[in-house]
């Protein structure tokens, strides 16, 4: 990576992806994959299950290391970065986990106050009106003395929003926020993705399969499929690309390039094989 | 033929698999040991700790103390009176106590009850992401989950362990001395007579302590090893227990070799 | 979980009764106050055989424990063990004609030095020597003499 493209990098892309490839054992979750995210925008990386957009995010956030590429995170290095820098790379970036990853021990103020506690030697008077200013930005401020146990799935997601936002992030990644939500707290979150993101000039990755609700905010969409990017683009022109991938997963179509049945030998001689799966 | 192939990679398996997480639990131990001095500004996390592993156990072993310093009252009772050393009593309970009892069942106890509990805690921990979304917060979960609770439990032990001793020799000072008639200023000068501070107290002491490190580490490691499901936590439980106890009661015939054996 | 005054409270409680259960265990049940107490003065006295008496034994009088033994040598010119024992300073009366004997607490336990007083009108001082000595029985030793008299007596 040369130094003109390190510059452009700080101006306007928050993270660029090279031939990206990483393995699971001999699987292969990404080959080859490229993206750019720009700063200041929401960025939806789509595709089925099971195509390793989690791992995505892992990959984004240090916790797993690529086997070829490179990944650069506000012009850093991630796999390249000592424990320490990614440390300190990590504390700028917020990640809203599918489950909220809240902890169970500690109450809803707890939970956000934590990176402030962990990060910042603020007194407490100061720590109080940050965590109770940022559970307002998500609707929750009476939710302060409640244990995790006792929110709806809904609340939880959010409250874990406001502890990712709690260091004011320059980036943050969702996974799959929309995922077993009620039509109610899915509108919900969909608007404080987008209200966040422009209102502290945030730079988002969103993870998900859900077509709707994230065209609905996206600025850029990837399309992953078989660790490859097969589409990308705005969403309006995401939905004019002719490219088979693309209509299938953004119509739902039961069959298509991805296939309706998983690999296996001919039908009428698998059921005439008899041989067991023991 | 196949079957003894199969076999023998089931054991090469089996032994690889078990070398691997050796191997994993002493690169965790050193990671622990190197998370240490990050604790020291921050006492607060481990005195947390100390609570939940250390006064909640409490109850379990001053109550099981109590029960084994009287069964060893009325046992050694028994057998010692057939040689007419019934005198001897106190030495008995206070030497199988401070000696064996104590640090070994104490150990045992412990695991049971807060052992258990710091596996399940962390690899629940783990199963909800809550390790993994600290990371993602730049927090080191070593540092700041799992040393305050390795701490905790290590300096727990040897403080349960005196008071296991410590309340079984009251019971076999209850069942021998109330209920048995053994004179009481013969019961403490015999045990006075037999005990050595440096051969019996500090050794178990020791134990104790050794017992700490190894129930901590071993529950710890479980913990954070654990298959983040359900039904691996379940699983990781139950190796603290199995693990704990073999390395406990191994450990224990090691230690007394070392400090009694050679003498 | 409670607040962390009543943590606090809690976990200071715990560690004081750990350490109270090991000072009971130090005081009440090892021998470590009759190590830190004031050693006594000191007498010596020299045995043919002391067969198995160790170092911290009780030195007694008429069964009542008046010190300890504090070191076993051996004396390279008359080939006798040397036993010195720290005496109580309050029983210093012993007469210089006293007597010293080892004994076993009942028939397999441990050895200890008895000391039977004389009636002489001086008394033993610290460093002083007893003359009168009495050794170990040894066991196999009597066991040994009684079969050989019994197979002497059958001929």
């Amino acid at each position: 990576m040369d130094e003109k493209n390190r510059k452009e990098n700080r101006k306007g892309l928050m993270v660029q992806v090279r031939g990206l490839r990483f393995l699971r054992g001999s699987n292969v979750i990404f080959d080859g994959v490229d993206l750019d995210i720009r700063r200041g925008q929401v960025t939806a990386i789509m595709g089925p299950s099971g195509t390793g957009k989690t791992t995505l995010l892992r990959l984004l956030g240090g916790q797993l290391r690529p086997d070829s590429g490179t990944i650069l995170v506000d012009g850093e290095e991630v796999p390249r970065l000592s424990r320490k820098q990614l440390y300190r790379l990590r504390q700028r970036m917020g990640m809203l986990f599918q489950s909220g990853a809240l902890f169970t021990d500690l109450n809803v103020f707890e939970n956000v106050a934590f990176p402030l506690r962990e990060h910042t030697a603020l007194p407490e008077p100061i720590i109080r009106d940050l965590v109770l200013i940022k559970l307002q930005a998500v609707g929750l401020r009476g939710t302060a003395p409640m244990m995790p146990a006792e929110l709806s799935g809904g609340m939880a997601r959010r409250v874990a929003l406001a502890r990712a936002i709690a260091l004011d992030p320059m980036m943050i990644m969702y996974d799959e926020p929309f995922t077993g939500q009620d039509p109610t707290s899915k509108g919900v979150i969909v608007q404080l993705v987008r209200l966040l993101n422009d209102a502290l000039g945030m730079t988002s990755i969103i993870v998900s399969h859900d077509v709707n609700e994230t065209a609905a905010i996206a600025d850029y969409i990837y399309l992953i499929s078989e660790g490859r990017v097969v589409g990308q683009g705005t969403p309006d022109a995401l939905r004019r690309d002719p490219s088979p991938w693309v209509d299938q997963f953004l119509n739902a179509l039961p069959d298509g390039p991805v296939p309706f049945h998983y690999p296996a030998p001919d039908y009428a001689e698998d059921l005439l094989a008899g041989a067991d799966f023991g | 033929m196949g079957f003894i192939v199969g076999w023998i990679r089931f054991l090469g398996r089996r032994g690889l698999r078990f070398f691997a997480r050796l191997g994993r639990g002493h690169l965790f131990l050193l990671n622990l040991l190197a998370a240490l001095p990050s604790l020291l500004p921050r006492p607060g996390l481990v005195v947390r700790e100390l609570y939940s592993t250390g006064v909640r156990s409490m109850s379990i072993i001053v109550v099981s103390g109590l029960f084994v310093g009287m069964v060893l009252g009325l046992q050694g009772y028994n057998t010692l009176s057939r040689f007419g050393a019934a005198e001897s009593l106190g030495a008995l309970v206070a030497l199988s106590l401070v000696r064996e009892l104590g640090p070994v069942i104490t150990a045992l106890l412990f695991m049971g009850r807060a052992g258990t509990s710091l596996t399940a805690e962390i690899g629940l921990m783990k199963a909800t992401e809550q390790l993994s979304g600290m990371e993602m917060m730049a927090v080191d979960p070593v540092k700041r989950i799992m040393a305050p609770r390795f701490v905790a439990a290590f300096l727990a032990m040897p403080l349960l362990a005196a008071i296991f001793s410590a309340v079984g020799v009251l019971g076999g000072y209850f069942v021998g001395v109330g209920l048995l008639g053994v004179d009481s200023g013969v019961f403490w000068s015999q045990m006075q007579a037999n005990v050595g501070w440096r051969p019996d107290i500090v050794n178990g002491v020791i134990k104790s302590a050794v017992f700490g490190i190894v129930v901590a580490w071993i529950a710890v490691f479980e913990g954070y090893d654990a298959v983040p499901t359900s039904e691996g936590v379940s699983r990781a439980t139950t190796r603290t227990v199995v693990n704990g106890a073999l390395a406990v009661l191994a450990l224990d015939f090691v230690l007394t070799a070392l400090m009694y054996g050679a003498g | 979980m409670p607040d962390t005054r009543a943590v606090e409270i809690a976990v200071g409680m715990f560690v004081a009764a750990g350490l109270a259960a090991l000072f009971l265990l130090a005081m009440k049940v090892s021998n470590l106050s009759s190590f830190t107490a004031p050693q006594g003065y000191v007498l010596s006295a020299e045995f043919q055989n002391i067969g198995g008496l160790k170092v911290r034994a009780p030195v007694t009088v008429a069964g009542v424990q008046v010190g300890r033994v504090i070191g076993i040598s051996f004396d390279n010119t008359d080939y006798e063990a040397v036993v010195k024992m720290a005496i109580n300073p309050k029983y210093d009366k012993f007469p210089v004609d006293t007597s010293a004997a080892i004994y076993t607490a009942g028939l397999l336990g441990d050895k200890y030095v008895a000391l039977v007083p004389g009636g002489a009108a001086t008394f033993l001082k610290d460093g002083a020597r007893i003359k009168l000595t009495q050794s170990a029985l040894i066991l196999e030793q009597v066991i040994g003499q009684y079969l050989f008299n019994r197979a002497g007596g059958r001929k």
